[in-house]
């Protein structure tokens, strides 16, 4: 289906407002008995006039050190921002539900999962990924640690790992061995390169002492 | 997930207003739970409404003991200089529950807000009567492992999932609210109900109110060196509790002049035990008491298939927890 069909045409989409929207939508279930075809077809439509009832939100918000401008739908989260709309996919999405710590960014100097926060209601905050770790070409010494230390197997937990693993000896929370993994804890390793994961982090706090 | 309208509120009264406009309007504090609920189809809002920029966040010392702003992160409800020195038992709750990038998100009111993580809750191909009232309960006669000791009923047998509520009811604390009519306050031990004939409904909290802040009471900080906060679990952090306890002593030498216990993890809301609580006042600090104390707590406990052992946990966890306290 053309998804511009009826913006080309000049055809006013839906009237905006979330009570026309259901009144059409229980046009919608009434249309149940006709035949299962022309339900499907209203219904391909439907989709693209749904999306635009809900009225974009403005958000800026500085990544990395560099401003953005975005108008997005309010259900899109930090995560899909960074990801889709600004090209920064170094933060993965892993669960999508706040369990495995792949989406972990810093949110004015806290980390969070991106993939539960909404972007809208992080408009006017600074925002840390991966790709902002690094100075030029001089890696934080925490990749280097995770480097050295073979802190992963097959990567994809990794962003986020050095993203909480950075937020970790900020906040002081690498004082034993158990520590360090209880206040990891919200980051999952399936390959389980946990141990590695450790001494990378023990080797940057040592560093700094 | 589903599209919704988004506003934001920087006044409690303009957010109020929002939710008598709007019916199918919710709050959004931290959305570590909403977000996920509306990615799964659990709950579809018309509007979020965004509650961040109201000045909540303030934790401080009040005449009456410690106000805690709804809006406070659990990172820094738990790291709070004032909740360590004089609420250790509400810390260690804390850093119990999620992971640390959720405890950033959370915040006190969101918390209480918490929905049950009964997996038939969440499945919407499953019938539950607190998602869809009248579809039945699907972990009644399912696989009901991680669900109710007490108080539940044969509509839900889903219990609360927050780590922190058990410490906030264990130490008395009150929950101030406020709607369209104004403000109120409610015990902590009231805001939570049971699942009855409404499971729908997790609290008493109404519709149209907004939870503004919480206050421990200054009488609470007698217990600041004898708590302690266990939680039992498939793997050693990160999980929900299979059962927790919350154990508060006032100890005068080896004699229990107070205690507070509450469990977790056994009903639909914080279960503050007080019969325990009034049996244990006066007594010595020995394993026999506490013994007694966790017999008298497991009275009325009712398991289903496969939560059975929650029978011989429970009680367990009790005394170890007591004991840890009186240490």
């Amino acid at each position: 289906m053309s998804k511009k069909t009826n913006q080309e045409k000049g055809e006013p989409l839906l009237g905006g407002s979330r009570r026309d929207f259901l009144k059409q939508s229980s046009l919608l279930s009434a249309m149940a008995l006709t035949p299962g075809p022309v339900i499907k077809a209203a219904e391909e439509q439907w989709d693209e006039k749904i999306a635009d009832v809900f009225e974009k939100v403005q958000v800026n918000l500085e990544v990395n050190g560099v401003m953005h401008s975005v108008k997005v739908e309010p259900r899109v989260t930090l995560l899909d921002l960074l990801r889709e709309e600004l090209n920064l996919t170094g933060s993965k999405k892993g669960c999508d539900r706040g369990q495995c710590g792949a989406c972990t960014v810093h949110v004015n100097g806290v980390r969070i999962n991106s993939c539960l926060s909404l972007a809208v209601t992080n408009t006017g905050k600074k925002i840390t990924t991966i790709e902002g770790l690094a100075t030029n070409d001089q890696l934080h010494p925490m990749q280097e640690a995770f480097i050295k230390h073979d802190g992963f197997q097959c990567g994809y937990c990794t962003s986020g790992q050095i993203m909480s693993a950075v937020a970790l000896v900020k906040e002081g929370r690498t004082q034993s061995r158990e520590q360090i993994s209880e206040f990891m804890s919200g980051n999952i390793c399936r390959c389980g390169a946990y141990s590695n994961i450790v001494k990378a982090i023990q080797e940057v706090k040592n560093s700094q002492l | 997930m589903n599209p919704f309208n988004y506003s934001r509120s920087s006044a409690a009264a303009g957010a109020i207003q929002s939710l008598v406009k709007e019916p199918q309007a919710h709050l959004l504090a931290g959305g570590t739970n909403l977000i996920d609920l509306i990615k799964m189809g659990v709950v579809a809002p018309e509007r979020l409404v965004d509650i961040n920029p109201l000045p909540l966040k303030s934790v401080e010392k009040t005449a009456a003991g410690l106000h805690i702003g709804a809006l406070a992160t659990n990172s820094e409800v738990a790291d709070h200089p004032l909740v360590l020195q004089d609420y250790p038992l509400l810390s260690l709750a804390i850093n119990a529950g999620a992971s640390p990038q959720l405890r950033n998100m959370a915040t006190v009111g969101g918390n209480m807000m918490q929905r049950t993580r009964c997996n038939y809750f969440f499945d919407t191909a499953m019938p539950c009567n607190k998602r869809v009232p009248g579809s039945g309960c699907g972990a009644l006669e399912g696989y009901n492992r991680m669900h109710a000791l007490f108080g539940a009923s044969d509509h839900c047998i889903a219990v609360n999932p927050s780590d922190m509520n058990i410490a906030m009811v264990a130490l008395g604390a009150v929950v101030h609210v406020r709607g369209p009519k104004g403000e109120r306050t409610i015990p902590f031990g009231e805001f939570h109900r049971l699942p009855g004939d409404h499971p729908e409904k997790d609290n008493t909290l109404e519709r149209t109110e907004l939870i503004t802040a919480v206050e421990l009471p200054a009488s609470a900080a007698a217990f600041r060196n004898h708590s302690h906060y266990l939680k039992v679990r498939d793997r050693s952090s990160y999980a929900f509790a299979l059962v927790s306890v919350a154990a508060a002593l006032d100890m005068d030498g080896t004699t229990i002049k107070g205690a507070r216990l509450a469990m977790g993890g056994v009903a639909h809301k914080p279960w503050r035990l007080h019969e325990p609580e009034a049996f244990l006042k006066g007594k010595p600090a020995t394993e026999a008491t506490f013994r007694q104390a966790a017999e008298i707590a497991m009275q009325g406990a009712k398991a289903y298939r496969y939560n059975k052992f929650k029978l011989t946990l429970a009680p367990n966890a009790i005394l170890l927890a007591l004991q840890t306290a009186s240490a």
